[in-house]
């Protein structure tokens, strides 16, 4: 009988809390690629609380903040090629900025504008998903395209340890195990879904084990550790690119804020327990140590990195709000490839709506 | 020309767009060795390979779920879900996800997906394996869906579905599979979606149907020739719709029939008879008549021919709009 408490699960782990490590594996890591990887997670952070007051002001709509899970989420899309495919839910905003969307994409999306979806072309990015797990199918399917096409892109799903109960994530890591594609199952085990803690979610002691059920690997990274998850990631990368299959990483992580704007979590988890994960382990603490002890980074360059953060937060969010403002008219385009006569003749109603509504 | 069943047809056209195309593949469970419990895909696994023709694990929402990444990322894949019955388990695939894809990418990704499917009764089936569900997916903006009554036009649509930009819900009527043989062309052709097709011209009364029941109102048509001179409408296609056949044939007659298999509260009938409320009404000279199965889950064999749109009921409707 096999019993999970005789698994030997251990957690990848690079950089401790105080940003202290095996000095020979640090030294692996660049200092430009340090600072890349500091800069990515400090940028997100400022453009997380920055959405955060936007909501509050009314200028944005409901928002799912990821202050907390940088790490996490810049750690593994660095260490993609930028063919490489994304599905990202509704907190992966950090890893599709620093895949290559644009921030007034973002604006576009967090404002409601018709085209918010819309992932400028040349970047592989899928529409955010907004239900649970319906992306680990999407991302299997396209993985296995480009395993039918001979090409070495490899698709990356990012997903929350709610997402692990649907039956799509089950019918996901199968399909994507028995065909062999190219995929990264990339769960951000952030503790809660919605107020439900991971203890009532699933029995397993970790994410990371019921790889094994699907014949595919597993790994547990310490998803506070950029350094961990970027190596985890590559090297999960290199294997599916090399066809050696599918594999699930599930990073251990904590959402510092609450589920979206319209969350309440004092409802359901401590000051003390937030707090906690605030201060022994904020993602950028323990990085910004490193950086300092290798004399790299400065408080004053942070504080110009900051500001030239908030520069561009206001500039793509005045050139969103620039936009003209989309017409319900439009909508209709993006039903089928070309709308049937009924459906024309809705829109049609639209526009003549529109031009009682304007005067003309 | 060759004298073809419909599943040979639907067969054939499969077989020529894969042929003519290699972004086409097929998947589903039991559609490869096996050639599909109907055999619709017999042979498939043999000439293109298991890069082309997949047995799939038995899921459904993950035979769906898998055909929209292949499909955004360059495929045009036909997937099998084995009876419409069983279409529940992917119901967000499908409705949600496949449907709403380019709309919710404001057209940066596509979903050229044609899902087929058998359906309906009279074939004295187990549970789930008979229901009539296309009204679920007319509800379902995005989804085209074409339902074909014979084998010509069989051929003809699949085509169509397979070339297609979006996602096309092809439900093949069971019973009809190998009902009858008919002429179909060897080479391949399209029938465009949302064209109808009068199965027969008449005066008195028009009957609008869709798959399976198209040959038991041609039926009733002939039985009551030199009493009544009924028109058929064919939908074929109820995404797009065909609205204007379906103007002049009621302009012309004034008396309407829909036959339907699916239940009848908010079943594809009653979206056509709105339909004709709002834009030919005063053209009616009686009301509208509905035979289509009951409010109630489809039944257990027993019961089930009284349960369908059957001749008995059909011509009662007849004889109760030629009252009028």
């Amino acid at each position: 009988m096999i019993d999970q408490n005789e698994l030997r699960i251990e957690m990848v782990q690079l950089l401790d809390e105080n940003g202290n490590g095996e000095e020979e594996t640090l030294q692996s890591f660049s200092d430009d690629l340090l600072l890349t990887l500091y800069q990515w997670m400090r940028k997100a952070r400022v453009i997380d609380e920055r959405l955060l007051k936007m909501q509050r002001q009314g200028r944005i709509g409901t928002y799912a903040p990821f202050s907390g899970q940088e790490a996490a989420q810049i750690g593994s899309v660095l260490a993609l090629d930028k063919e490489d495919w994304l599905f990202p839910s509704y907190r992966e905003i950090a890893a599709c900025l620093a895949h290559g969307m644009p921030l007034t994409q973002i604006f576009h999306y967090v404002r409601g504008h018709v085209l918010g979806g819309k992932t400028p072309d040349g970047l592989n990015i899928f529409p955010i998903q907004i239900i649970i797990g319906a992306q680990t199918l999407h991302a299997t399917g396209c993985a296995w395209a480009t395993k039918l096409k001979g090409e070495r892109h490899v698709s990356v799903c990012y997903f929350g340890d709610g997402a692990t109960s649907e039956g799509d994530f089950h019918e996901a890591l199968n399909f994507a195990a028995v065909y062999q594609v190219p995929v990264i199952f990339f769960c951000q085990n952030n503790h809660y879904a919605i107020s439900v803690p991971i203890q009532k979610q699933t029995a397993s002691r970790t994410i990371a084990q019921k790889a094994l059920a699907y014949g595919m690997k597993g790994v547990l990274v310490d998803g506070n550790d950029v350094l961990a998850v970027y190596k985890t990631t590559k090297e999960a990368v290199q294997m599916a690119r090399e066809g050696k299959g599918p594999v699930l990483i599930e990073a251990l992580t904590y959402r510092l804020g609450p589920h979206t704007t319209s969350d309440d979590p004092t409802k359901y988890r401590s000051e003390e327990e937030v707090e906690r994960w605030k201060r022994t382990k904020d993602p950028l603490h323990r990085l910004r140590k490193l950086l300092e002890k290798r004399n790299i980074w400065t408080d004053a360059q942070e504080e110009a990195w900051v500001a030239q953060v908030n520069d561009e937060v206001t500039k793509a969010y005045e050139e969103a709000a620039s936009v003209e403002a989309p017409s319900l008219a439009d909508i209709f385009r993006y039903v089928y490839d070309e709308p049937s006569p009924l459906l024309y003749e809705q829109q049609q109603e639209v526009i003549r709506r529109n031009r009682v509504k304007e005067g003309k | 020309m060759a004298e073809m069943t419909m599943i040979q047809a639907i067969h054939d056209a499969m077989r020529q767009e894969m042929e003519r195309d290699e972004r086409v593949i097929v998947l589903g469970e039991d559609v490869g060795k096996n050639g599909g419990v109907f055999r619709a895909t017999d042979g498939l696994f043999e000439q293109f390979g298991e890069a082309r023709v997949f047995d799939t694990p038995l899921a459904e929402s993950g035979i769906i779920g898998t055909s929209i990444g292949l499909a955004a990322n360059g495929f045009r894949p036909i997937a099998e879900i084995q009876f419409l019955g069983f279409v529940y388990q992917a119901m967000d695939q499908l409705a949600a996800q496949a449907a709403r894809l380019r709309f919710r990418s404001a057209g940066r990704f596509t979903c050229p997906l044609v899902v087929r499917s058998p359906y309906g009764g009279g074939v004295r089936t187990p549970e789930l394996h008979s229901d009539a569900l296309e009204g679920l997916f007319a509800h379902s903006p995005g989804l085209k869906i074409v339902m074909p009554s014979n084998a010509y036009d069989a051929k003809g649509l699949f085509i169509s579905a397979i070339r297609d930009e979006d996602p096309v819900l092809f439900l093949e009527p069971m019973k009809l599979y190998r009902a009858f043989r008919m002429e179909v062309p060897e080479e391949p052709y399209e029938i465009p979606l949302g064209k109808a097709r009068v199965v027969k011209e008449g005066e008195d009364v028009t009957i609008i149907s869709w798959g399976a029941s198209v040959p038991l109102a041609a039926k009733i048509a002939e039985e009551m020739k030199g009493k009544v001179d009924i028109e058929v409408i064919d939908l074929r296609s109820l995404q797009p719709l065909d609205w204007d056949t379906i103007y002049s044939s009621v302009s012309k007659t004034g008396r309407v029939m829909i036959v339907h298999e699916a239940v009848k509260t908010n079943g594809f009938g009653a979206e056509i008879a709105a339909l004709i409320g709002e834009r030919a009404l005063f053209s009616l000279s009686a009301p509208i008549v509905r035979i289509t199965g009951y409010d109630t889950p489809y039944p257990v064999p027993s019961v089930e021919d009284d349960w369908l749109p059957n001749a008995a009921r059909m011509i009662e409707g007849v004889q109760m709009l030629m009252r009028y």
